[in-house]
């Protein structure tokens, strides 16, 4: 029993992954290109050598800050759509610091990812007063300000923080060498501070969900909140802190692609990190140990499909296509087995029943009455 | 009216088409009691199909029919996770955005900016020629025509007939439609079908007439959300929705042409932000928050007025599952 029981769950881990690499494989094929090169050319794109390995970590350091900060807000009930903008403001008053500010490396560097835990936490806090005092739904909340952070990034980049050779819409000048986060080697070119703070942010989300009050409240908040109103839970407090704790945590992601993957601030500085996150956050439901894990499978797709378009002339919407089919495929199959569970124990129960139903008629035959 | 005027009106309401029939579509949907939220998504991929179909078969009608089968695809996935799988609607519907928009970016790109098929814009004989009205209203496109027999259609339909009595029984008292004798997941099936239809039938307005082609990113990506919004702000009924839109694209324009006058000296990209905030103001407006908040400035007798215009209830079992025995 407890052997089939094991087989049956690994299927229905096996299956959603084998299902959205067949759909994935089927539309290449559809584009004229061998599936088996590109899935070969994803794989080597990010564990050829130690430096596609650092590529892969540095989109795993901030699409997991993101996602750890989303299981907060999932778990207090909230569709934060709005983190992609809450990374962008993120990124936005880091540079703000590294373009303006003259200060030592060491104080200049927290003083950056505070600012960004701010600005991503503001946004955030935006989102959530919209919400719980105006009364506009957080998905759309979140969608406007997304694009209006893009819009101010745009805006920044052309205009006040353009290089001084003239308006571009590409990037504001490289920050000055103390502004930017050091690379552990340069063999490998990732920040080590970043990775501590990855996982603290993952064992300070875990305990406060598990161990504490307000850990309680968000969870009574996210499964009812009227009753929990009710029961005496803060409700409104609980999700602005769920959306602040998100927004800080995803303007230090944002603080990490500016201030170590690409030293300036670019139009659409997140690339799809915070949606991605969201997804992670549908794969994982508020397990928060397993963000780590799934974050880096999704990382590795992201970074392995860049080269794509120079190898194989593909888009590199092909990850996207890859983890959105992954996601969904998870997500069906998931309602698949509570359906086959749901059904099983239901016949389990029927039988039951007839039998007991035997014993009765035999035993008071009289008293029944249908 | 002066003709830059007419001008300037006619192609406002080119431009809020497919917003209307998006909005209008899932108007359909969500007064069955069931949430497209893959809008932004569906409407991309079906541009994105209706124009390479269009292409490829050399015939518009064939790039239509097909979008429109697109836009019924992803909002069935929608309504059998929710009905057969008991996922949420809202979550399998956030995926289906992304994962639309990425397939239609994936399997589009050999096919941005290239020119191909179009719907032409078709006067109508004696129409068109009413003075001012002619020219704004009937001057236009197939598309735009459906969308005038689309917003009366789906307005008497709900209100004046009986399978739309049903329709909406079962998007505020699945219950009761069911106690009734209506088959309530059936119907959801349906009209999240029809519903969808309609948003494919934006997307190949938009690729196949409003903003010509096809190209990455989408020229109308975004729309989607915008859509979503209108229906709240439209209280689910055709015609405010339809205002709604009509507004929204109106004064995307006025924007745009504010933009233009040489005499105001705003950055052209914070434009790009002018329909997001419009959007939250639209949403604030409606939202009862806010509603108590604006009331309590206005006199008494005019708050109950205004109340009323104002307020925008969601269908009552709006994203909620119904467990039909």
């Amino acid at each position: 029993m407890i052997k089939r029981g094991f087989i049956v769950q690994a299927g229905f881990a096996i299956v959603p992954i084998g299902l959205s690499l067949l759909i994935t494989a089927l539309l290449i094929a559809a584009t004229g290109t061998d599936p088996a090169a590109v899935f070969a050319l994803v794989w080597e794109g990010a564990f050829r050598d130690l430096r596609t390995a650092a590529q892969v970590v540095n989109f795993w350091i901030p699409l997991t800050l993101a996602a750890i900060g989303l299981v907060v807000t999932f778990t207090a009930g909230l569709w934060n759509i709005g983190v992609e903008g809450q990374i962008m403001m993120g990124a936005v008053f880091a540079s703000w610091a590294a373009l303006t500010l003259n200060l030592p490396h060491h104080l200049l560097i927290p003083v950056e990812i505070g600012l960004a835990a701010l600005g991503g936490a503001l946004w955030a806090a935006l989102v959530g007063f919209l919400k719980t005092r105006l009364g506009v739904h957080e998905i759309f909340g979140g969608v406007a300000l997304n694009a209006l952070a893009n819009v101010l990034s745009i805006y920044l980049i052309s205009g006040p923080w353009q290089p001084p050779e003239g308006g571009s819409v590409r990037a504001t000048p490289p920050f000055q060498p103390d502004a930017l986060l050091p690379p552990i080697s340069p063999a490998f070119t990732v920040n080590l501070l970043a990775v501590v703070v990855v996982a603290l942010a993952i064992a300070a989300v875990t305990i406060a969900l598990r161990g504490t009050r307000w850990g309680l409240q968000l969870k009574a908040t996210g499964k009812n909140p009227a009753s929990a109103l009710l029961l005496g839970v803060p409700t409104t407090r609980s999700v602005m802190s769920a959306f602040v704790v998100c927004g800080a945590l995803a303007g230090v992601a944002g603080a990490y692609r500016v201030l170590f993957t690409y030293g300036s601030l670019r139009p659409l500085v997140s690339g799809g990190i915070g949606f991605l996150g969201l997804l992670v956050v549908l794969l994982v439901s508020m397990r928060p140990l397993w963000v780590p894990i799934v974050t880096f499978a999704f990382a590795a797709i992201l970074s392995g499909s860049t080269r794509l378009r120079v190898a194989l002339q593909l888009d590199s919407s092909l990850a996207g296509v890859l983890q959105g089919t992954l996601v969904l495929a998870v997500l069906l199959t998931n309602g698949m087995r509570q359906r086959l569970a749901a059904r099983s124990k239901s016949a389990a129960r029927s039988s039951a029943v007839q039998r007991e139903d035997v014993v009765l008629t035999g035993a008071i035959h009289d008293s029944r009455t249908d | 009216m002066t003709p830059e005027l007419i001008n300037t009106f006619n192609s406002i309401v080119a431009s809020a088409t497919p917003l209307v029939i998006a909005s209008i579509g899932e108007t359909i949907t969500e007064r069955a009691g069931v949430v497209n939220l893959s809008l932004n998504g569906s409407i991309i991929l079906a541009a994105m199909v209706g124009f390479v179909v269009a292409l490829a078969a050399d015939s518009a009608l064939v790039g239509v029919l097909c979008a429109m089968a697109i836009g019924a695809l992803v909002a069935v996935v929608i309504a059998a996770a929710d009905i057969e799988l008991k996922q949420d609607q809202v979550a399998i519907g956030f995926v289906l955005t992304l994962l639309a928009a990425d397939l239609a970016q994936f399997l589009g790109q050999n096919y941005t900016r290239i020119p191909g098929p179009q719907v032409l814009i078709t006067p109508l004989p004696l129409l068109s020629d009413i003075p001012i009205f002619g020219p704004i209203l009937f001057r236009q496109s197939l598309f735009v025509y459906f969308s005038y027999a689309l917003i009366f259609g789906v307005w008497f339909w709900l209100f004046y007939t009986r399978p739309g009595l049903a329709h909406r029984a079962v998007g505020e008292r699945p219950e009761a439609a069911f106690a009734r004798g209506t088959n309530v997941n059936r119907l959801r099936y349906l009209y999240t079908a029809v519903g969808g239809a309609l948003v494919g039938l934006a997307g190949a307005a938009y690729s196949l007439s409003v903003k010509p082609g096809w190209s990455t990113p989408p020229s109308m990506s975004g729309d989607g959300w915008i859509a979503l919004a209108i229906v709240i702000f439209g209280g689910w009924h055709p015609f405010r929705v339809v205002l709604g839109a009509y507004l929204f694209a109106g004064l995307r324009a006025l924007a745009s042409a504010i933009q233009r006058s040489p005499d105001v000296n705003i950055p052209a990209v914070l434009l790009n932000g002018v329909p997001w905030v419009l959007m939250i103001a639209t949403l604030l407006l409606v939202s009862s928050g806010s509603i108590e908040r604006l009331l309590r400035v206005l006199p008494r007798p005019a708050q109950k007025w205004m109340r009323n215009i104002l307020r925008s209830d969601p269908p009552a079992a709006l994203g909620t599952r119904f467990e039909q025995q």
